[in-house]
C-alpha cells in the first residue's frame, strides 16, 4: 500500500518555488537568527535529536550494567549515568519535545496564523535550551552529578560532591526556556486565531498545547525557586532543608513534586493532541466525543496541581495527607481513562488504514493504556508501600514517557514529516520501526515490572543474583529498542534527499496546515484562511477535502 | 543466573493482604485492558479500509456513552482506592504491645538497637509470631527500610522519627534494603531480616553482649548533659516532671495539646522552644547539634522508662 493510494488521488509534484527553507536564505546566520517559528521548530528538532541520543546512550550503558548482578561500572559511574539519563530525557527531551519541535511548527499553521505571538521569545527560548543543554552535559559528566534527576535534599545540598549547583543553573534556565514557549502558545492561541476559528474548531493538538502551556507557566517558577533555594543551603549553608541545619528534607519533596507531578502532564498532553490528529486522519472518521477530549485535557492540567503528594506515601506525610492526595490520584486517572476510551471510539465504523503514524498511534493507546492502568497500581496508598522506589516505578512511568510520549513524537514526527520536509518517507522501513519500538519498547519494560514486585530498588548499580533473568531479558529488549529508535534517523534523513515530493496534502487530512504547500511558505498562507466548520471532517470515502 | 521468579517470599502479616490487594489491581487492570484491546483489535479488522461491512447508523450523541463509561470507571477506581487505603492505615497502626526496635540508618549501613541494649548493623534479627515497630531515622541524608518478604517500605529521614511495623509469620532469613537514593554505595546498604523462633530469639539475644539497656545508657546520658539538674526532683529550676509523663497527653502553652510520643521528646531536646508545655517557663536551651541521633534514641528510651512511674517513686539521681 503506497501513500498514493491512501490520499487516492494523483500526486501533485508542486513544490512551492518559494517556501520557508529558502525563503530568506540559506546560510547559517539566516538560520541562527530566524524568528520563522517553522525555522525554530527545525533547530529545536536538531538540538532534540541530539540529546535524545545522548540520553538514550546513558540508557544503554545502564542496560549493559545491569546484565550482571555486580555490576559493570563503579557504582559514581553508575550514578552519573543515571543521573544524565534522568536529567536529559526529562528536561531536555520530553518537556520540550511535542511542543517545541510540532508545536512550536504547526500551532500557527493549525490557527491559521502567520507566526507565533512573540518570534524574538521563541528565538531566545532556544538559546536558552541549547545553552541549558551543555551546560547540564558539562555539569553532570565532567563534574560528575550523582543525585538523580530529583535532586532530593539533604543528599543534593549538603552530601553530593559533584557540580551540584552548575546542574541546578542548567534546569533553571531550561525552565525560563519552558516558560517562554508556555507564554507565547498561550497568547497565540488567543490572539491569531484565523476568522471563523472558534475555540471548538480548534484541533485537539491546539488545545492540548494550550494545557501544557498553562502548566508550564504555573509550575515552572516552583520549580525555580526550589532550585534556587537548594543552591543558597549549598552554597550560603542556609538552612532550608537540611535538619542539621535546621531545616525540613520533606519540605524540599513538596516543592519539588508540586512541579514535578505536574510535568509529567507536561510531558504527556502534548501526546494526546498528536494521537487525537492522527486517530480520525487514518479512521477517515471525526474524533468521538471531541468536547469531552478537549476538557479532559483542562481537567487534566488543573487536578495535576493537586496530586504531587503521591510521591511521598513512605516519605513520613500523615495518614490524611496519604488519604487525600490518592483519591485525588484515582481522581485524575478519570480523564485520561475518557480519552482512551474515545479514540477506540473514534476507530468503531471507521475505514482504516495502517500508515506509520497509525501504528505509533495504535502503539500509543496499547503502552499509555498499560501506563495508566499501573498508575492506579502506584496511586494505591497500601500497593505504594511495597513498590515505591523499585522498578515497578521505573517500568510504570517508562510506559507513559517511553511507550507514551516517545511513540506519539514519532508519530507525530511521521505523520507530518510531509509538511515540514515537503517529501514522503518511506513507508515500509517507517512500518518496521514502528514495530520494532513496540515489541522492543515492551520487552525491555514489562520484566521490570516483575522486578519491582520482586523488590528490586531504583538506582542500584549490583543487584541479588536471584533478578538476574528478569534484568538479561529486559536489557534484551532494550537492544531491540536501539534498533527500533536508530532505524528512523537513517530513513528519514535519506528521504530528505531522495523521498517522494509530498504534495500538499499527502493524508487528505482535515486542518488548516494541509491546505498550504509543502514546505510551507514563510508567512504561511497566502491569504488568510476563514474557517466555517468543526475539525475531522473526515468521510469514509478516501477523497480530496477542503475546509 | 536465577529462574523467572513470579512473586516474592511471603513472611509476614501483611504480606498476604497485599498480595490479594495486587490480584485485585490485576483484575481490574486486565478488565479494562481486555476491553480496549479486544475492541481496538475488533474495529481494526472489521472495518480496514476496504472492508465490505455496514458502517451507516453511526452513533450520534455521544455523551450518554461518555457518562456511561466515565462514571463506571470512576466506580471501579474508588473500590481499589478505598480496598487500599484500608490496608494502608493498618499498616500504618501498629498494636500496644509491639516491640519497640530503633534503626538509624547512615551512609551506608543500618545500625540497629534492641531495647535490651543488643546492637547489630545490617541484620535484624526478630522473633515469628510477635508484633515489631521499629523507629527510624537517619544519621545524614535520607535512607528508606525495604523489606519486600514483609511487603512494607519506608523513608528514614534525618531529624524525624518514622516508625514502620510488622508481624513475621515465617521462620527465615529474608533480604533487606536501602530503597531511597543516598550516594555511592546505595546498591551496598542492605543485609538481611532474620525471623527466628522465639525461644531461638531469646537464646540469641542472651548470647550477646548484653551491656545496659538503651534505658539505663539514657539514664547515664540524662546526667552526663545536665537534663537532671532541671528535670530531676531536687532541683530548684520549675521545669516539667519526666515521669509518667510517655504517651499521656500534655498540655500545651496556647492551648493545644499534643500526646508525649518519641517525636515530641525528641523535638522538645532539640527545639525545646516550639512547643513549650502549659504553665512552664520557656527556659529550657536547645541541644541541636550537641546530641548525637544515637543518644537521643538513648534519651528517648529513658524517658519512655518512666513512663510506668509516679515522680515519687523514682530515685533522684543526684544533679
Amino acid at each position: 500500500m503506497t501513500t498514493a493510494t491512501v490520499t487516492g488521488k494523483p500526486e501533485e509534484p508542486v513544490v512551492a518555488t518559494k517556501n520557508y527553507l529558502t525563503e530568506g536564505g540559506v546560510t547559517l546566520r539566516s538560520w541562527l537568527l530566524t524568528r520563522d517559528h517553522k525555522r525554530i521548530a527545525i533547530l529545536y528538532t536538531l538540538s532534540i535529536t541530539l540529546f535524545f541520543f545522548v540520553g538514550g546512550a546513558a540508557a544503554t550503558l545502564i542496560r549493559l550494567n545491569l546484565v550482571t548482578p555486580s555490576g559493570i561500572f563503579t557504582p559514581d559511574i553508575y550514578n552519573r549515568l543515571f543521573t544524565l539519563h534522568g536529567v536529559i530525557m526529562v528536561w531536555f527531551f520530553l518537556i520540550p519535545s511535542i511542543p517545541n519541535t510540532m508545536g512550536n511548527f504547526l500551532i500557527p499553521l493549525m490557527i491559521g496564523a502567520k507566526d507565533l505571538a512573540f518570534p524574538r521569545l521563541n528565538l531566545l527560548s532556544w538559546y536558552l535550551y541549547v545553552g541549558a543543554g551543555f551546560l547540564a552535559l558539562f555539569a553532570i559528566v565532567i563534574g560528575g552529578v550523582d543525585t538523580g534527576w530529583t535532586f532530593y535534599t539533604p543528599f543534593s545540598s549538603l552530601y553530593s560532591n559533584g557540580y551540584v549547583v552548575l546542574a541546578l543553573a542548567a534546569v533553571l534556565a531550561v525552565g525560563f526556556s519552558s516558560i517562554l514557549t508556555g507564554l507565547n502558545f498561550i497568547v497565540t492561541t488567543h490572539r491569531m486565531r484565523a476568522p471563523g476559528m472558534t475555540w471548538y474548531r480548534l484541533p485537539v493538538f491546539v488545545w492540548s498545547n494550550y494545557a501544557t502551556s498553562v502548566i508550564m507557566v504555573l509550575a515552572t517558577p516552583v520549580l525555580a525557586i526550589t532550585l534556587i533555594l537548594v543552591a543558597a543551603e549549598r552554597l550560603l549553608k542556609v538552612g532550608i532543608f537540611d535538619p542539621a541545619l535546621g531545616g525540613d528534607p520533606l519540605l524540599f519533596q513538596h516543592l519539588f513534586w508540586f512541579y514535578s507531578h505536574p510535568a509529567v502532564y507536561i510531558m504527556i498532553l502534548p501526546g494526546f493532541g498528536v494521537i487525537s490528529e492522527i486517530v480520525p486522519c487514518f479512521a477517515r472518521k471525526p474524533l468521538f466525543g471531541y468536547k469531552f477530549v478537549v476538557w479532559s485535557s483542562i481537567a487534566i492540567s488543573v487536578i495535576g496541581f493537586f496530586v504531587w503528594a503521591h510521591h511521598m506515601f513512605v516519605a513520613g506525610i500523615s495518614l490524611y495527607a496519604g488519604l487525600v492526595f490518592s483519591l485525588l490520584s484515582y481522581v485524575i486517572a478519570v480523564p485520561s481513562a475518557i480519552k482512551v476510551f474515545n479514540w477506540t471510539a473514534t476507530l468503531h465504523k471507521g475505514w482504516i488504514s495502517f500508515d506509520a503514524p497509525m501504528l505509533y498511534a495504535l502503539g500509543f493507546i496499547g503502552l499509555f493504556t498499560i501506563g495508566g492502568l499501573t498508575g492506579l497500581f502506584v496511586a494505591n496508598l497500601a500497593f505504594d508501600v511495597h513498590v515505591t522506589d523499585t522498578y515497578f516505578v521505573v517500568a510504570h512511568f517508562h510506559y507513559i514517557m517511553v511507550g507514551g510520549m516517545v511513540s506519539a513524537y514519532f508519530g507525530g514526527l511521521h505523520y507530518w514529516w510531509p509538511k515540514v520536509t515537503g517529501r514522503l518517507y518511506p513507508e515500509w522501513w517507517a512500518r518496521i520501526a514502528a514495530l520494532l519500538i513496540f515489541f522492543g519498547f515492551n520487552l525491555t519494560f514489562f520484566p521490570q515490572f516483575i522486578l519491582g514486585y520482586l523488590g528490586m530498588e531504583r538506582r542500584y548499580y549490583s543487584y541479588p543474583p536471584e533478578f538476574q533473568a528478569w534484568n538479561i531479558l529486559s536489557s534484551a529488549g532494550a537492544s531491540v529498542l536501539a534498533v527500533g529508535y536508530a532505524l528512523p534517523f537513517f530513513y528519514l534523513g535519506w528521504s530528505l534527499f531522495r523521498g517522494k515530493r509530498a504534495g500538499a496534502n499527502p493524508w487528505a487530512a482535515t486542518g488548516l496546515e494541509w491546505q498550504t504547500p509543502s514546505p510551507p511558505p514563510t508567512h504561511n498562507f497566502d491569504r488568510t484562511p476563514t474557517v466555517s466548520r468543526p475539525p475531522y471532517q473526515y468521510r469514509p470515502e478516501p477523497e480530496p477535502q477542503d475546509v | 543466573m536465577g529462574s523467572l521468579q513470579l512473586l516474592p517470599p511471603s513472611a509476614s502479616a501483611h504480606a498476604a493482604d497485599m498480595d490479594w490487594l495486587f490480584a485485585a489491581l490485576l483484575g481490574v487492570s486486565a478488565f479494562i485492558l481486555l476491553l480496549v484491546f479486544g475492541l481496538m483489535i475488533l474495529f481494526c479488522i472489521r472495518y480496514r479500509k476496504g472492508s465490505k461491512v455496514e458502517r451507516g447508523n453511526r452513533l450520534g450523541r455521544t455523551w450518554r456513552v461518555e457518562v456511561a463509561w466515565t462514571g463506571l470507571t470512576f466506580a471501579a477506581f474508588l473500590v481499589l482506592y478505598f480496598w487500599g487505603a484500608n490496608l494502608y492505615v493498618r499498616i500504618h497502626s501498629p498494636p500496644g504491645d509491639a516491640t519497640d526496635i530503633y534503626v538509624v540508618g547512615k551512609q551506608w549501613m543500618w545500625k540497629i538497637e534492641h531495647p535490651g541494649g543488643q546492637r547489630e548493623i545490617d541484620t535484624l534479627h526478630v522473633p515469628v509470631g510477635r508484633p515489631v515497630r521499629l523507629v527510624l531515622t537517619s544519621q545524614d541524608v535520607i535512607h528508606d527500610f525495604a523489606i519486600p518478604a514483609f511487603r512494607i517500605r519506608q523513608d528514614a529521614v534525618p531529624g524525624r522519627y518514622e516508625t514502620l511495623w510488622f508481624t513475621p509469620t515465617e521462620v527465615g532469613e529474608y533480604r533487606l534494603f536501602c530503597a531511597e537514593f543516598c550516594g555511592t554505595w546505595h546498591a551496598r546498604m542492605g543485609g538481611t531480616v532474620v525471623v527466628m523462633e522465639p525461644s531461638d530469639f531469646q537464646r540469641w539475644l542472651d548470647s550477646q553482649d548484653p551491656g545496659p539497656s538503651l534505658a539505663q545508657e539514657g539514664e547515664a546520658l540524662f546526667r552526663s548533659y545536665g537534663c537532671s539538674g532541671c528535670h530531676g526532683g531536687s532541683s530548684t529550676v520549675h521545669a516539667p516532671r519526666l515521669e509518667g509523663l510517655f504517651g499521656r497527653p500534655v498540655p500545651l502553652e496556647g492551648g493545644r495539646t499534643v500526646i508525649a510520643d518519641d517525636r515530641y521528646i525528641r523535638d522538645s531536646i532539640l527545639m525545646p522552644k516550639a512547643e513549650i508545655a502549659a504553665g512552664y517557663p520557656p527556659v529550657m536551651p536547645s541541644f541541636a547539634g550537641q546530641i548525637g541521633e544515637d543518644d537521643l534514641l538513648k534519651l528517648v528510651a529513658y524517658i519512655k522508662s518512666l513512663a510506668d512511674k509516679t515522680a515519687d517513686s523514682v530515685e533522684r539521681p543526684a544533679p
